[in-house]
């Protein structure tokens, strides 16, 4: 095959031969080469099909605002759909595909869809999903629903690979004074004249080479200007784009680490998100060439005029032979020379007539001629020219690529992303930045200077700025004019010529034509932001970057307005795309969120724990022996707690110490019941509730001292009552002498249930006489020793309803606390017990927990008015009475039988009446549990009117989702021993 | 990206606090009535401008802190704690 690749040109390495594969074909290009260099010196034209009209796309630049050449890396886990060739960076080995194609992009079965194009127009989803007269809205809609699936197969990109990312990315952050976007001769100019000025530099550059579009020079050698900054410190980041800015001077960046590398070592991250903060931010981000809409600009060989300078100087392929480059403007003239003088045949197209252009006449120059129609469709043929005045048949010219500049777009993004809206310069017919409060300084083409020593002035201009505003010093600084043309540009944003089934491109990369801007503009989409989203212009991949002046320009003709007053549409981050694994970093798999385990975690699993996620935590669900399932176990731990004693691992709950002269009155505000005349040596169990007058949390709190308390919380609630407390003690009581401790993780507390416990504790503490009847009665509380001198927290706390206590050591401690209490229950057939077991024992008492404290439930409405007290004031009380949560028809926790005792049923089940079973019924069951005690299966939940409504009525559990009904019994929810005479023996 | 200078612990991500709400609302005494547990629980200004709000450095000194807050851009004029005699620690230590 012909190799496009000439001799003398470029800064490839072209001692080291790298191969790939092309569509399962095999290829040779080299070191320095992108895919889609390596593909134009293969002489690949067409490298995809385009998104609704599947025709033949080829390679339209030579960076990030590619639209055409969105290509498949890599196979099997490792597939990355739509990357843009252009920034891909070949590698040996390196494996691409075409995409949106069958079988191929050469031969595609869907380029039907190009001359169905008349149903494809802007808004064909819109319409089609609504349905087609007459069919719209009714059953219509399910009928064209049915065919969304086949056009979005038809429609589209690549496809992800479904398999789970073998790769690993990381997150990173750096501080630094400035940093610097861009590294071509404005940002380097800036980068030098801060760290000059002793600033701590970094400078981001997106592309493998410092340099910019300074690559794209013949001549040009980035070493000497790396050495440069190298020796000033700078910090170089290459192959990294700031994808973002954010508030208080924050940069986004995305490096890609080793999406170059053919084989990288595993250790390695994929790619780094960075979140960089600076004091300062230079942009010097530089501009893209836009193209001109005109009849079928999108054949494969169509590509803007830098694109093919960079393709020359840079990677030393010449990408035509016969080339015609269609202009307004003057950037062309050298890239023309180059190209002519690399021999080709070049003739430049330019649409104004009054001009002057120095040059040495190697190339013709048709002054005042636009292109109209290229004939061709898998390769350019020729290109039909015509005067620009009035566009009619004028002549041919036979040529194999039509080379474009309609002009220059500065890349103002970044600036877009902080709100700070660009505005229209007429003269360079471009968006320029605008002036902003914030730390960020344009520089460089991207604020509108088209030629290098501009740049250089502006980047030296810009550090000066930066160095006035951090006070280092106070110089007078310029930024040149924009423009730096000798020729002023001549707007030339679309060329009109009708032709029947012609289309003319403004945004290729979703193929939408100059005929939908302008059906858009007849339908009533004339806002920028509706322009966008009925064509889809400026979406996907290269969000626009190169169509969408074009698709404004021609709304304002259409609305007879200029650019400015039909708006710019506000681009938003990344820049460019950023992969999701990018974004969650380390963050996957048991890393997606931080892990809590208890001190004696290992215990648990050594003696045959399975463990179950609670919020963060990590605890005991049952253990099982031998063949046992999660059923036979919790039944079995269940029955066992409630015939002789159980072992269970509680240090998830929260622990705060309360301390100070105040704590009494403390608590007394915060809960919901009285706590003033709590005595040293007893706990309480206490509801608080919220400023608004729901339950908030529920624990106990135990008095140690006249003015030192210990409290307890729910597992999933511990951090937001710690900070509660904390906000009313710094916001709201600042009065109040109170200091409160989280020690959640210095105390590892147990369980120790059933009748047989005070048995076991006996035999386990050191002086048995402090836990008698007498000395530590129900709700008691006790410091003491366990054997073995280690000291410890005892509290008669019961949530089973049986005799129990709560046991709490030093984290130390434990595991020796474990093996005591575990090696003397043994002797009573006692067990160890998860939390399926601590469920269905608390199930059978009505005990509430996070399943029915939701967060939508009162103190009434969980049965617990008795723990309101009318005596005094605290959080929530005023609020408790409004009208809203006092009505009658609340849903009242209660308990739920089934009819037929042998039926199951589920939490999340609906509670209706029997003749009435729809919507959200009368209530719901929040809890469910097989009662080893009752011998069936029991539930908790609410119901409207509770139990004294319901009682003696049948109500049906509906369970639409498992597609159930069961006939449902309501029972008080202390649905075992309900005067507690077990927990008092 | 939102940064707080936490008078204890120096300026910090907003990662590390947690929001809290309206730093002007002078809640009433618990025994005050539901109407003035309204006003102070449900009813509040939508700024567009600076603002008083409370955030607690959750993951850094656990103190509550006054922040005041440009709604529009984000800017950060001040930063004290809530507790009086927290800020008088942090003015006798400047």
């Amino acid at each position: 095959m012909k190799t496009r690749r000439i001799d003398n040109y470029g800064k490839i390495n072209r001692d080291k031969i790298l191969s790939f594969s092309w569509d399962k074909k095999n290829y040779k290009g080299f070191e320095g080469d992108t895919l889609a260099s390596a593909l134009l010196a293969n002489n690949i034209g067409i490298v995809g099909r385009s998104f609704k009209y599947h025709r033949p796309r080829g390679i339209f630049s030579s960076g990030v605002e590619e639209s055409g050449a969105l290509v498949t890396i890599g196979s099997k886990d490792r597939r990355d759909p739509n990357v843009r060739a252009t920034t891909q960076e070949l590698y040996n080995g390196l494996e691409a595909s075409g995409q949106n194609a069958f079988p191929n992009v050469n031969f595609d079965l869907a380029g039907i869809n190009n001359y169905l194009g008349r149903f494809f127009a802007a808004g064909f989803y819109y319409k089609t999903f609504m349905g087609i007269p007459p069919l719209e809205w009714g059953k219509g809609t399910a009928i064209w629903m049915f065919f969304e699936k086949f056009i979005r197969k038809a429609a589209g990109m690549g496809s992800a690979s479904g398999l789970p990312d073998p790769d690993t990315y990381e997150h990173a952050h750096d501080f630094c004074d400035l940093i610097v976007v861009g590294s071509g001769p404005a940002g380097v100019a800036a980068a030098i004249e801060a760290a000059e000025k002793k600033l701590d530099v970094i400078l981001v550059e997106q592309d493998s080479l410092i340099g910019g579009n300074q690559l794209a020079e013949n001549d040009f050698d980035n070493s000497q200007i790396k050495n440069q900054l190298e020796n000033l410190g700078i910090k170089i980041m290459t192959r990294t784009t700031a994808f973002g800015l954010y508030d208080n001077c924050v940069v986004g960046l995305l490096e890609r680490v080793t999406d170059h590398i053919s084989a990288p070592n595993v250790n390695i991250p994929r790619q780094r998100f960075w979140t960089i903060r600076a004091k300062h931010i230079i942009v010097g981000a530089g501009a893209i060439e836009r193209h001109i809409a005109f009849n079928n600009n999108d054949i494969p060989g169509v590509m803007t005029v830098n694109a093919s300078k960079h393709y020359l100087n840079r990677y030393g392929v010449l990408t035509g032979k016969s080339i015609v480059i269609a202009t307004n403007n003057d950037s062309v003239y050298e890239t023309a020379h180059q190209l002519s003088e690399a021999g080709a045949n070049v003739t430049v197209l330019d649409s104004r007539t009054n001009f002057e252009i120095e040059t040495n006449k190697s190339f013709e120059i048709r002054k005042g001629y636009v292109p109209y129609n290229i004939n061709g469709s898998k390769k350019i043929d020729s290109l039909d020219i015509s005067k620009s005045e009035i566009i009619n048949k004028s002549e041919t010219i036979n040529c194999d690529q039509v080379l474009l500049s309609g002009g220059w777009s500065p890349a103002v993004h970044l600036l877009s992303h902080r709100g700070v809206k660009p505005k229209w310069d007429y003269n360079n017919a471009c968006f320029l930045p605008s002036d902003t409060k914030e730390n960020i300084t344009m520089v460089g083409s991207s604020r509108g200077l088209w030629n290098k020593n501009d740049c250089i002035a502006s980047g030296i201009a810009g550090t000066t700025s930066v160095l006035n505003r951090l006070g280092i010093s106070k110089t007078n600084y310029f930024f040149p004019k924009p423009g730096g043309w000798k020729n002023p540009i001549q707007p030339l944003y679309e060329v009109k010529y009708k032709k029947s089934r012609s289309k003319s491109f403004v945004d290729y990369q979703h193929d939408v034509t100059t005929d939908d801007v302008r059906l858009a503009h007849r339908e009533g989409f004339i806002s920028v932001e509706h322009l966008k989203r009925y064509t889809t212009l400026g979406m996907a991949n290269d969000q626009g970057k190169m169509g969408n002046i074009i698709g404004l320009s021609l709304m304002a003709e259409l609305l007879n307005k200029e650019i400015p007053e039909v708006g710019t549409t506000v681009f938003r981050p990344p820049y460019t795309p950023v992969s999701i694994g990018a974004l969650s970093g380390r963050n996957v798999g048991k890393h997606f969120r931080p892990l809590r385990v208890t001190p004696m975690h290992q215990w648990n699993i050594d003696h045959g724990a399975k463990m179950i996620e609670v919020g963060l935590y990590q605890r005991p669900w049952y253990y099982p022996k031998e063949n046992e399932t999660l059923s036979d176990s919790y039944i079995r731990e269940a029955s066992t707690v409630r015939k002789t004693v159980g072992i269970c691992d509680v240090t998830s709950l929260g622990k705060i110490a309360i301390q100070g002269p105040d704590s009494t009155e403390f608590l007394n505000r915060i809960y919901s019941n009285g706590f003033s005349k709590l005595q040293v040596g007893k706990a309480r169990y206490g509801i608080m509730l919220r400023d608004d007058g729901i339950v908030m949390d529920d624990g106990t709190s135990w008095r140690l001292a006249e003015n030192e308390y210990f409290m307890t919380t729910s597992t999933g609630e511990a951090a937001k009552v710690m900070s509660w407390l904390e906000e009313l003690l710094q916001t709201r009581w600042t009065d109040l002498n109170v200091n409160v401790t989280s020690v959640s993780e210095q105390w590892a507390g147990v369980s120790v249930a059933g009748p047989k416990s005070r048995e076991v504790l006996n035999n386990c503490v050191d002086d048995s006489f402090v836990i008698t009847n007498n000395n530590l009665p129900f709700m008691g509380v006790t410091s003491t020793f366990l054997k073995g001198n280690i000291p410890c927290r005892i509290a008669r706390i019961s949530f089973s309803g049986e005799l129990a206590f709560e046991v709490y050591v030093k984290s130390d401690f434990a595991n020796t606390m474990m093996d005591l209490l575990w090696e003397n229950a043994k002797k009573y057939d006692g067990c160890l017990y998860g939390l399926e077991a601590l469920g269905a024992l608390r199930v059978e008492k009505g005990h509430v927990t996070a399943a029915e404290l939701d967060g939508r439930v009162t103190i009434d409405d969980a049965g617990l008015s008795k723990m309101a007290s009318t005596k005094k004031s605290y959080i929530g009380s005023a609020m408790r009475k409004r009208g809203v949560l006092k009505n009658n028809d609340r849903e009242i926790l209660v308990g739920f039988f089934p009819v037929k005792l042998k039926e199951t049923f589920n939490a999340g089940t609906i509670v209706c009446e029997k003749n009435n079973i729809k919507g959200q019924g009368i209530g719901r069951i929040t809890s469910v549990t097989y009662s080893p005690e009752l011998g069936h299966w029991i539930g908790l939940g609410f119901v409207k009117g509770g139990l004294d409504k319901w009682k003696d009525t049948n109500l049906v559990g509906a369970d639409p989702v498992r597609n159930k009904q069961i006939n449902l019994k309501v029972v008080s929810p202390h649905m075992i021993d309900p005067k507690g005479e077990r927990m008092y023996a | 990206m939102i940064r707080i200078n936490c008078p204890y612990c120096g300026e910090r991500d907003h990662s590390e606090f947690s929001y809290g709400g309206d730093a002007t609302i002078n809640y009433p005494s618990l025994d005050a009535s539901e109407k003035d547990w309204t006003e102070a629980i449900f009813f509040r200004k939508n700024i567009k401008g600076f603002q008083f709000e409370t955030w607690h450095h959750s993951n850094g000194c656990r103190m509550w802190l006054v922040v005041e807050r440009s709604t529009v851009t984000h800017e950060i004029k001040s930063v004290k704690p809530c507790h009086p005699d927290l800020q008088k620690v942090v003015e006798n230590n400047k």
